[in-house]
Parts: C-alpha cells; sequence; structure tokens
C-alpha cells in the first residue's frame, strides 16, 4: 500500500473530469454538432472507465456500439436534416428553464444522500479471476443463465430494423406518394 | 489506494443529473435525445462499477442488454425525429403542440 495517489486514481480523476466538461457541452451548447462531438468524447471516457473497471468486453462494445454506430447515426441524422444553431424558442421560458435546474439540482441531492446511506453494511467479495469481465466471462453467464433475452434482444433489433425502415420508407419520396 | 465506488457513483449521479437536466431545458429533439443517451450510460457506469466491486459478471450481461436497447430506441427514435421533420420542417420540441391542453 503506498501513501498518495495511485495511477488509477488520476487516471479516475483525468477521465472523470473529461466526461463531465464534455457531458457539460452536450448539455448547454448550443451547436448540435458541438453537442454530438461532446457526446462522442463522453461515451469515449466511459469506456475508458469501464477499462479502470475491469470490464474489458464492455469497454469493446462501448466504443463499437456507442460511439461506433450510434453516434454515427446522430451525426448522419444532423447532417440530414441540417440544422443550425438552436435560437431560443419565443414559446420557452425561463420559469421552466430555472425550475428545470433547482429540480437536477434537487435530483443530484438525492442521489448523493442515496450514495452516502448505502455505504457500508456490504461485505465486497472481490474477483481476484484474471479473466473477469473478458469476452469468455461474459459469454459463459450469457449464453446460459440469460439465454432467451439474449434471442429476445435479437428479435428486438429485427423490430427495431423494421420500424425504422418502414418510418423512412417515404422520406424521400415526393409528398404524393406517401402512404 | 484504490478508487472508492462511491467516486464512481457521485460520477454517475452528476451525469445523469446533466442528462435529465438536458432533457428538460433543451428544445431540440435531436440534443434531448442525446440527453437521454447521456442518462443510459450515467447508468452502465453505475452498473459496471457495482459488478467491480461484487465480483459479479451478471451486470456485465445488464449492460450489454441496456446497450442493445439503446441502439434500438436510437434507431427507432431518429427515425421518428426524421418523419417529424419531414411534415414540420423542424425539431423543435414546441412546434409539436397539437395534443396539448
Amino acid at each position: 500500500m503506498t501513501d498518495g495517489p495511485s495511477l488509477e486514481m488520476v487516471a479516475f480523476l483525468a477521465t472523470a473530469a473529461a466526461a463531465l466538461v464534455s457531458a457539460l457541452f452536450v448539455v448547454f451548447h448550443r451547436n448540435p454538432v458541438v453537442n454530438a462531438v461532446g457526446l462522442v468524447v463522453n461515451l469515449a471516457c466511459i469506456a475508458l472507465l469501464f477499462l479502470l473497471l475491469r470490464a474489458p468486453f464492455l469497454a469493446a462494445m462501448q466504443v463499437i456500439i456507442y460511439t461506433g454506430a450510434i453516434m454515427v447515426l446522430f451525426l448522419f441524422v444532423i447532417m440530414l436534416l441540417d440544422l443550425r444553431v438552436e435560437l431560443r424558442s419565443p414559446r420557452s421560458s425561463s420559469f421552466q428553464r430555472g425550475m428545470a435546474v433547482a429540480g437536477g439540482l434537487a435530483l443530484l441531492g438525492l442521489l448523493m444522500l442515496a450514495i452516502r446511506g448505502s455505504r457500508g453494511g456490504f461485505t465486497f467479495q472481490v474477483a481476484n479471476d484474471p479473466e473477469f469481465g473478458s469476452a469468455e466471462d461474459v459469454a459463459r453467464v450469457l449464453f446460459s443463465d440469460h439465454l432467451v433475452p439474449f434471442e429476445l434482444a435479437s428479435v428486438l433489433l429485427l423490430v427495431a430494423m423494421v420500424g425504422a425502415l418502414m418510418l423512412a420508407r417515404g422520406l424521400f419520396d415526393s409528398p404524393s406518394e406517401g402512404k | 489506494m484504490e478508487v472508492p465506488i462511491d467516486w464512481y457513483l457521485s460520477l454517475s449521479a452528476v451525469l445523469f443529473t446533466l442528462g435529465v437536466v438536458g432533457v428538460l431545458v433543451r428544445r431540440n429533439a435531436i440534443v434531448i435525445f442525446m440527453s437521454i443517451e447521456l442518462m443510459l450510460n450515467a447508468v452502465n457506469l453505475s452498473l459496471v462499477a457495482y459488478g467491480d466491486k461484487f465480483g459479479s459478471t451478471e451486470s456485465h450481461v445488464f449492460v450489454f442488454f441496456v446497450m442493445t436497447v439503446a441502439a434500438a430506441e436510437a434507431a427507432v427514435g431518429l427515425a421518428i425525429i426524421l418523419a417529424v421533420f419531414r411534415r414540420r420542417q423542424s425539431t423543435n420540441v414546441d412546434d409539436v403542440h397539437l395534443m396539448k391542453w
């Protein structure tokens, strides 16, 4: 046990700071492209945190699924819609924004209370297995205990694909032949 | 010194709160969607942190399913936004107020 911050702690603090700053860009910047790029950085920071938490398979999945597919989809949609900088809508009120921020702070206080209150009372059973969190480890649990949800997830993806195709089918046709 | 789990949970709580504020404050449908993804990722972080502390791979499987559902939701949700945009030429959620009392 060494005194002072370990490398893991330094890595955590740096990644957490980057995740927080990029999340602020996602929520508060007015340009939608900056929002999207901020979210990409945030998702990459979460992937790094997964690595720190001994979840290498999930870190890879996070990069592939979230940053590699979902965010690309977002950016394509932003490109297709040709969004400009978001202007203040005349219908939004500053009262609502103030209440939203106040509500957010209340929620944060509540969550912090819950985290403080959950301290202690556990005995953490740490897995010393070096294979913990690897693809083999996750696959062993996924394909034995959770096989049915896995198959249902594939059905869900099929349904989502069909739904997205149906919704987008008439997108580039002329309005008169929309069905 | 090992990173205490409270730090991961606190980071997850702050990210989740930022996502909630984003959904409530922003008027652009796509940015609202991005805030929802932020919330989902905050919860994933919590799940993996607990999975690390308890040595449980089940939480990893849970996160895997959350990612799958989020991908499906993103595809369908963005298709809906595109369809609405085709009608109204606007992604501002304040303009979609037909069912508002």
